[in-house]
């Protein structure tokens, strides 16, 4: 008697001689191992070999320096105003007499601070800085034990004079085409006879 | 006399230290070997190629922190190990490494002893080894300790028979010495012994594997049900003889194999070479040159070894004692009944 049609057969198959001898089907694993021994292997031997990256890869930030070796940035917060991650802190100083060489403006960063464990490193500081101080590089963040030592300052931040990093790939043609839009000339000093000659 | 204590002394020594520089990089080539398996690219930090990593393992071994449990039988927990690496070692005592070498006009086997009972001698230290492993696992005083060690006694019972039986088949077929040199140079002309002995090799490696606990058969300290067998209790180098006297139990089935079935140091058209380089009988040419054949045919058995390892799971308890007592003993069985047969007509055995 037949109630419903959903009666399953389970399958008891009996081993065959060749299965139950096993050596075939082993001779076919071992086959299978052995192929791979023929394969490159997909590892990159990392501090040695690095993995290539996009020229526009967004890694560590840079705080520039200018041809001078002062510091570009001037503390406006535009980067901080951009952040979606609420990454950036800062306090602003007023250029002392003397320090010129050191800060390119009157109004420089006292304190830069940018907490790498909140940074989702979208490039929007790099894109809102008007003064092209900030900058993401190729590099990556440290291995820290501390979740303090996450938050980079200015020691950190701040490129060497003596080991300036590139960022030349950063600038696309489209950035450079956009920074030929007269009156966004943001890369050069104030000038006060230059104020009102601007088209936009 | 002084010449003969100085030779033994010399090649007592050599022995020792090749099983334990095989065995050191055995450990080395297993993972470097899994990881071409496995499209990975192995150790290859310490060292070119990652050629001190057994240093490394070693020193690791060495610094960490040795526990002894309180429950545990102290001397009964030192001794487990011990004995493990001793007949570890014991076992490479018979084994013939070279053709003889000539040294101031006197022939000097490379073999640490030339014993009539060879084979014996080998079965014997072989399943006294399995001691170390039932010391170690009742010492601990663990329950899963106590199952590995269990599992590694009775799977040694089990499959002792087959293996034997196998070796009394492959006595019969190469003249019926139980020396291990009378059987190795039995193949220096004609053929290796594999040729009258196919299934008994086959046999004999299925034992094999299953003697030194390698996968498929490493029931005794599989991880995933007896968390580490019989070594769970065990730390530091007592820990580190367990898994490096794996390693030598490892080499010498693999040379014992080489040996009895491939023809150790003896290779097609020896003579014809050595003839070919004017190389005199007892020349260092010769033991040397025969010395890196059979060293090539052990490593390509190490091989083997953890090709198996790499590609096979882990046997079901049940299935092993199936496969050891239903396949492999009538299988033995069979192989001899049939070596027997085939002797009797090869002329080699009369009744």
């Amino acid at each position: 008697m037949q109630l419903t049609n959903r009666k399953v057969v389970v399958s008891n198959k009996v081993q065959s001689f060749a299965e139950r001898l096993y050596l075939p089907a082993i001779a076919k694993g071992m086959i299978i191992t052995a192929s791979h021994l023929f394969k490159k292997s997909p590892t990159i031997n990392y501090p040695e070999e690095k993995r290539p990256i996009a020229p526009v890869y967004r890694g560590l930030h840079v705080l520039k320096l200018d041809e001078n070796g002062a510091e570009r940035c001037t503390s406006c917060g535009m980067c901080a105003v951009a952040c979606p991650a609420e990454a950036i802190t800062m306090t602003s100083g007023e250029r002392k007499k003397g320090e010129e060489n050191l800060y390119r403006e009157e109004k420089y960063a006292a304190t830069y601070e940018i907490n790498m464990l909140r940074c989702i490193f979208c490039g929007l500081c790099e894109e809102a800085c008007p003064k092209e101080a900030i900058f993401l590089t190729d590099r990556l963040v440290d291995v820290e034990f501390e979740r303090n030592d996450f938050i980079y300052g200015k020691d950190k931040l701040v490129e060497k004079v003596n080991e300036r990093i590139d960022v030349t790939p950063r600038q696309t043609p489209e950035v450079l085409e956009f920074k030929k839009i007269p009156g966004l000339k943001h890369n050069e000093l104030f000038d006060p006879k230059k104020l009102n000659k601007g088209h936009h | 006399m002084i010449h003969l204590l100085i030779y033994k002394a010399v090649i007592c020594v050599a022995v020792f230290l090749l099983a334990l520089g095989v065995a050191a990089y055995a450990t080395l080539w297993e993972r470097k070997f899994a990881a071409f398996l496995q499209d990975r690219k192995g150790p290859n930090r310490a060292g070119k190629w990652g050629l001190l990593q057994p240093l490394a393992d070693g020193g690791k071994m060495f610094m960490k922190e040795e526990i002894i449990p309180n429950v545990s039988n102290r001397s009964l927990f030192i001794l487990g190990p011990s004995l493990f690496m001793v007949t570890a070692v014991m076992t490479s005592a018979v084994i013939p490494w070279g053709k003889p070498l000539m040294f101031h006009g006197k022939l000097y086997d490379l073999q640490i002893t030339d014993i009539n009972i060879g084979v014996i001698y080998l079965l014997g230290v072989v399943s006294i080894g399995v001691y170390g492993i039932m010391i170690g696992g009742w010492a601990s005083n663990n329950k899963f300790a106590l199952l590995g060690a269990v599992r590694a006694s009775s799977q040694m019972i089990s499959y002792e028979i087959a293996m034997g039986i196998a070796l009394i088949a492959l006595i019969i077929s190469s003249g019926g010495s139980l020396s291990l040199k009378d059987i190795i140079e039995g193949q220096d002309k004609g053929v290796c012994n594999f040729v009258w002995q196919p299934l008994g090799f086959l046999i004999f490696f299925i034992c094999a594997l299953a003697e030194t606990n390698r996968a498929p058969f490493d029931l005794p300290e599989c991880e995933t049900e007896l968390v580490g067998g019989y070594h769970t209790e065990y730390s530091s180098m007592k820990l580190g003889l367990f898994l490096f006297a794996e390693y030598i139990n490892m080499f010498i089935s693999s040379a014992i194999m080489a040996g009895f079935y491939f023809g150790g140091y003896n290779f097609p058209f020896a003579h014809e070479l050595y003839e070919a380089f004017g190389w005199a009988e007892g020349s260092f040419a010769i033991s040397l040159f025969g010395f890196g054949v059979y060293f090539i045919k052990i490593f390509l058995f190490i091989c083997l070894f953890m090709w198996i390892r790499w590609t096979l799971p882990r046997f079901r308890y049940d299935q092993l004692m199936n496969l050891g007592w239903k396949t492999l003993l009538p299988l033995s069985l069979f192989n001899l009944a049939l070596t027997v047969v085939v002797e009797y007509f090869r002329g080699t055995i009369h009744f």
